[in-house]
């Protein structure tokens, strides 16, 4: 019997009886980071990194959850739970288990590269690796983010120097962050979106640093905004609450904004190529690090990337599992469920 | 090449149709004549000859990347390109080439003389000092033609801003039978008059459908009523005693239809004819699928003359005497076209189109929907007062299609789609009942909006069964009403009907999957529609 197995509730170790993030109700979730695939209601009791907890907190309500620094090491009936930075968002950890002598490791969502907000990723050595394959396609290769803000801060500047308004899209916890974290504001004033200003709130409370901003509201004179920016979720986008914001140049910050395709169809006038997941060098770069030969591949493009592994050699497999990675980027809510977020973003 | 990629990424990032414009014209100001000649050449649907093929292209981008040409090839079913997939996963150049569109344009053109190993040295060359938009282009110059959301009418207002000549002028200018190397820049666009190039035709006139009621396009007698036959719009010119026949879309089509021959010598110089191009026997309009045997052929068999016999069906005369009369109205320009038709014998090529009177638009509607037992699509209302603008308009024209045919089908297969729609799920096979199990009978990609397409994809995701490539068959729950213009025999589909422009009408939340259409129902139709 493996350590770890994986049913119709999520990732489970028998032998403790835990599960890591579950989409079923369980008694006892171990959660990776605060994203909602992977940090779902119902569960009995919670555990999850220091960091992590108070979004957690904020997105569940009042619940039992119990949280850990990174590298405490829990023992439940033997079996050894440790967390590791996976440097996805602020918070977000890739879970080991051992038991004797048997390492496994769940990865959640993680990226290689330090973006200065997160716990930057370390790898961690296994012998069984949980990965995800969001973007595991060799068309997916990610730029520095030097050279990305450097296009975002220049495309703020040029739509300021038009006497328009900039909106930058990015889901509310994580993205928006990072994004606030590399904007240039000598250029002007940042304004935020409710669901990502609540975020903010939530996270300058645990002590993260982030430039000043100000939540979009009714009180705002309309003429306040062009010159500015506007950090704003992907699903306000083509609703009524951007109208307020007059001309403005629309640009969406997502690791699909690779695709032409995809930067079409979105509707945005930029398509900014920021993801924080991995691209398709660092994914195998990870798998290398790790040293594990049994791979799982969850989320993303499952059974490609795992029958490429399986190509170079490794013992990879592909899973079903209900995670949805950079998904929810570009697949847009219906308009009702939006158009209601955004108005109790703006406190109407 | 890069003032091209720059302005592509310009053209790329808007719709709005001013900003688009404004990047084309600061483009044409930028570059020489050479690159501004090439560049109205792709817009307008002129590529260099292809001379490398795909599959070539595949295998030298794999061995460059050193990815596996099945890796590379499930990439392209996901970005929904080609020369995109190529672009993004070769490394990052190695070197910087900046060099002009013509010189790119010429290089290519340079691989007709190469063996295979020369044609793949000079491509990976070329890829390693491209930057990733560059890139795409170069892949898109090789492979074929590229859409970037620019109509020949919106470069040619471009070009109009920048050059200081009048946009209709200039339109006419870029219509014919050139290509960047029989002419230069300069030649084309200062032509003076439309017999330079007696190949010329003049712009389309084209009507959109009417959406409103048709009561309140006012009074009847304003309008001329015809039908909109079923066959292929085209234009036939008859210039210094030769006949050229152009498609709508702006390609020269004489060799596919010899019957046009004898009017070079039957009709006088100075005659330019809009019309339809219609499959038609004993007096009749025979059906499209008819029409459908000579396209895409290049030569045509006698007995497939005999079989499939065309003629011009005469909708409007533009040029008459050599004079180009698109000003007068259409009243007399009909009178003029029915002049002509009756004056000269043309063995019956040309055929007068014929117009219905009405005194109260009942009538119309009731005319309307005997179109299709007739072949054609609906009516075309055109109003008496009219001029024949270039492009698509509204006001003076319309057209008023009958209502499509349609049937419940279920989703069975999905596919994602391509271009604007890689990633999602737009491309569905559907199926009808045949007692309890399921029998495709056609594809469909369009009809629904963006944000159905993408909830559509979530539950594709959600619900597929099986996988086979890019292809997965998913469960039979979702019901889709298709449209369809027309049905017939097939022993090339499984289900035994091909269908007409089969599009999604609307998705059929509403409906129990039990209660879609059977395969009865479609062979009943093809019983009563079928050609």
């Amino acid at each position: 019997m493996p350590l770890l197995t994986f049913n119709d509730r999520g990732i489970y170790c028998e032998r403790a009886d835990v599960y890591i993030d579950p989409w079923k109700p369980v008694p006892r979730a171990l959660i990776t980071h605060g994203h909602a695939d992977h940090s779902r209601w119902g569960n009995d009791h919670y555990l999850s990194t220091r960091t992590a907890a108070p979004v957690i907190r904020y997105r569940l309500g009042d619940i039992d959850l119990e949280a850990v620094e990174y590298g405490e090491v829990r023992t439940i009936n033997g079996v050894k739970f440790s967390f590791h930075p996976a440097g996805h968002i602020i918070g977000s950890a890739q879970i080991r288990v051992e038991y004797k002598g048997e390492i496994w490791v769940a990865s959640g969502d993680y990226k290689l590269e330090d973006d200065g907000l997160s716990e930057a990723y370390e790898p961690v050595q296994c012998q069984h690796f949980i990965t995800e394959s969001t973007f595991g396609l060799p068309v997916y290769r990610w730029i520095t983010q030097e050279e990305l803000f450097a296009d975002i801060n220049d495309w703020w500047r040029q739509t300021a120097s038009e006497g328009r308004t900039a909106i930058l899209t990015g889901y509310a916890l994580g993205k928006a962050q990072r994004l606030l974290a590399g904007l240039d504001t000598s250029i002007g004033k940042i304004y935020t979106h409710g669901a990502i200003e609540n975020t903010n709130e939530v996270l300058r409370k645990q002590g993260i640093k982030l430039p000043e901003t100000t939540r979009v509201n009714r009180e705002i004179n309309k003429k306040e905004y062009p010159g500015n920016i506007v950090i704003a979720t992907p699903g306000a986008i083509g609703q009524p609450w951007v109208k307020k914001f007059g001309n403005a140049s629309i640009g969406a910050a997502s690791g699909w904004m690779t695709l032409r395709g995809a930067r079409r169809r979105r509707g945005a006038d930029r398509g900014f190529v920021l993801s924080d997941h991995c691209d398709w060098p660092s994914l195998l770069e990870a798998i290398d690090l790790t040293g594990a030969d049994n791979i799982y591949v969850t989320h993303g493009y499952t059974s490609i990337f795992s029958k490429y592994l399986r190509e170079q050699g490794y013992n990879a497999v592909e899973l079903e599992t209900e995670y949805e990675g950079e998904l929810a980027e570009i697949e847009t809510k219906g308009s009702e469920e939006t158009s209601k977020e955004n108005a109790v973003a703006d406190g109407e | 090449m890069k003032n091209f990629a720059e302005l592509f990424r310009r053209l790329d990032r808007t719709t709005k149709i001013n900003a688009k414009v404004a990047a084309l014209a600061d483009y044409f100001l930028q570059v020489d004549d050479e690159d501004k000649l090439w560049t109205v050449a792709l817009l307008s649907h002129r590529r260099p000859r292809r001379t490398v093929n795909s599959k070539l292209l595949r295998a030298w981008a794999s061995e460059l990347s050193e990815v596996a040409t099945w890796i590379l090839e499930e990439s392209y079913h996901v970005v929904g390109d080609l020369a995109e997939t190529i672009a993004l996963v070769l490394p990052p150049p190695e070197t910087d080439y900046d060099y002009t569109l013509t010189y790119w344009i010429d290089y290519i053109e340079q691989f007709a003389g190469y063996d295979e190993l020369g044609k793949k040295e000079a491509v990976q060359e070329a890829w390693r000092g491209l930057g990733t938009t560059e890139r795409y282009l170069f892949n898109k110059l090789i492979t074929g033609n590229f859409r970037v959301g620019v109509s020949q009418k919106l470069m040619t207002r471009a070009l109009a801003r920048a050059t200081g000549i009048e946009e209709t002028n200039l339109a006419h200018r870029l219509m014919g039978n050139w290509t960047p190397n029989d002419t230069t820049f300069e030649e084309l666009i200062h032509s003076e008059s439309a017999t330079d190039d007696i190949s010329r035709p003049y712009p389309f006139y084209l009507a959109y459908q009417l959406e409103q009621p048709a009561e309140e396009l006012g009074d009847p007698h304003e309008w001329q009523a015809e039908h909109k036959w079923d066959g292929i719009r085209g234009q036939v010119i008859v210039r210094n005693d030769e006949v050229f026949v152009w498609s709508r879309g702006e390609e020269l089509v004489n060799d596919k239809y010899p019957e046009y021959d004898i009017l070079a010598k039957a009709i006088p110089n100075g005659t330019v004819i809009d019309g339809e191009i219609l499959p038609y026997k004993d007096g009749k309009p025979l059906g499209f699928n008819v029409l459908q045997t000579r396209i895409g052929r290049k030569t045509v068999s006698k007995k497939l003359l005999k079989e499939a016999p065309v003629v011009l069906m005469c909708y409007d005369l533009l040029e008459y005497e050599g004079r180009d009369i698109r000003k007068l109205p259409l009243s007399g320009r009909r009178e003029l076209l029915e002049r002509l038709v009756k004056e000269y014998d043309t063995q019956g090529i040309l055929q007068l189109s014929p117009v219905f009177h009405f005194a109260h638009w009942d009538e119309l509607a009731i005319e309307r929907e005997t179109a299709r037992e007739k072949y054609s699509e609906g009516i075309m209302l055109k109003r008496r007062d009219s001029e024949y603008k270039q492009g698509r308009k509204k006001g003076d024209w319309w057209k008023w299609k009958v209502d499509p045919l349609t049937i419940d089908a279920v989703m069975m297969y999905a596919q994602r789609g391509h271009g604007r729609r890689a990633n999602l799920y737009t491309d569905f096979t559907f199926g009808v009942w045949d007692g309890d199990t399921l029998v495709p009978f056609t594809k469909a990609y369009s009809g629904l909006t963006d944000q159905e397409f993408n909830k559509i994809t979530a539950w594709v995701r959600r619900n597929t069964v099986e996988k086979f490539g890019p292809v997965r068959s998913v469960k039979p729950k979702q019901v889709f009403e298709i449209g369809f213009e027309g049905i017939r025999k097939s022993t090339r589909h499984k289900s035994g009907v091909a269908l007409r422009f089969p599009r999604m009408l609307r998705w059929r939340h509403d409906k129990p999957v039990e209660e879609a259409n059977t395969k009865a129902d479609l062979e009943g139709m093809l019983e009563v529609y079928g050609s």
